[in-house]
């Protein structure tokens, strides 16, 4: 259901702020959302201003700082701290992408960040994220087949294998899936991009063989056909993979199957 | 606490306008527009075929600055989304998916139409001496 506003217990109210301190030479402004579920509060914005004289180069350098040194209380996912475990992403300067990998510096004036946009909150900047991984387990992603099984690996060409090329590196961050409004409109019927690429990564592996019954889950007008090729996916991911392109694949291959 | 009472993260009151998305959501409301300017079409011809009378109060509706106004977005609406349906049969096909080209793609939709509602009028202008 398209819904413009937030609910009534979601509106963002102007939080405090954490002053720099005194001898900071080069001080940026942080402007955090911040919800706690046992003050009965609605959310707030909280700036803080860092020293950037002493802070690594990253947004999460910068959350971590800010943990350690200004508010113990802010609370956010993050883990590999290399863009490969997809914890920490969140809404940095307006688009969705991992804190670990944004450099501070590409963000001009204060650096807004909230958690991932239209998910229910749990604390500050960590989303729920159980819708998309219940949706993630409707696509089955695992490798299925009907024949027997052979006596040793399942062979694939170079070919066959590059087919899975932009598919396989996918991190599961759904900053994808979150910055598209299609998605937030519709997130109970519509699959959304980050799982609709996974969907098409076993569509396209060579080994799978449950193509014809992936493509009949797929044949839906929510679960597939609520892509409007937005393209909003594809601008944000921060691995720089395609979505768009591959529910166009999916779009094709059940035209071409018809 | 109870999940249900969890706060909606902000959307689209957070998140930065892109070419993506407002090419996209552009290439609904003139689909829109279209539609509302069709039944002025329609109201145009009724008022052809009921008389001389309501022929001019309709011309005179049309001819205001008002009416113009709205025939010029009109003719944007029109041209926008002709091109930007071309771009998405393209996608339909399969193709113009790179990132690069989907902005290259939006920016040649945007300046083309302006300039064709512009080139229209123009002609317009010259050939009818209205305005």
């Amino acid at each position: 259901m398209v819904e413009f506003n937030l609910p009534k217990n979601s509106r963002v109210r102007v939080g405090i702020t954490h002053p720099a301190p005194e001898n900071a030479t080069n001080v940026k402004r942080f402007l955090i959302y911040r919800w706690n579920p046992d003050d009965g509060k609605n959310p707030s914005v909280d700036t803080y201003e860092v020293d950037m004289g002493a802070c690594g180069p990253m947004v999460l350098d910068a959350l971590i700082k800010i943990k350690n040194e200004i508010d113990a209380t802010l609370t956010f996912r993050r883990s590999c701290r290399e863009g490969v475990c997809g914890s920490c992403a969140m809404n940095i300067d307006g688009t969705n992408t991992l804190a670990c990998t944004k450099f501070t510096n590409d963000v001009k004036g204060d650096v807004k960040v909230y958690p991932l946009p239209h998910t229910p909150v749990i604390k500050d900047l960590v989303p729920d994220c159980s819708q998309l991984y219940a949706q993630y387990a409707a696509i089955k992603p695992w490798i299925q087949t009907q024949s027997s099984p052979p006596d040793r690996e399942r062979i694939q060409s170079q070919d066959e294998r590059k087919g899975l090329d932009g598919l396989y590196e996918c991190i599961m961050c759904f900053c994808c899936s979150t910055s598209c409004p299609s998605y937030w409109w519709n997130s109970d019927r519509y699959l959304g991009p980050a799982v609709l690429l996974q969907a098409y990564r076993w569509i396209n592996d060579s080994r799978d063989e449950g193509t014809g019954d992936r493509l009949d889950e797929l044949e839906d007008p929510f679960r597939l056909y609520r892509c409007h090729t937005i393209m909003n996916c594809t601008s944000t991911c921060p691995k720089n993979l395609n979505p768009a392109k591959a529910i166009g694949e999916i779009k094709k291959l059940l035209v071409e199957r018809q | 606490m109870d999940p249900a009472n969890r706060p909606l993260s902000p959307h689209l009151q957070i998140y930065r306008p892109q070419i993506t998305s407002v090419l996209s959501i552009l290439h609904r409301l003139s689909g829109i527009g279209l539609g509302v300017g069709t039944l002025l079409l329609a109201y145009w011809l009724i008022a052809v075929a009921a008389g001389p009378g309501p022929f001019d109060f309709a011309q005179g509706l049309i001819g205001s600055w008002v009416g113009i106004v709205l025939l010029i977005g009109w003719t944007f609406a029109l041209i926008y989304h002709f091109c930007n349906g071309i771009r998405h049969l393209f996608w339909d096909a399969g193709y113009g998916y790179e990132l690069d080209t989907v902005y290259r793609s939006g920016w040649v939709v945007v300046l083309t139409s302006v300039l064709l509602t512009a080139g229209i009028w123009l002609a317009l202008v010259m050939v009818s001496g209205i305005l």
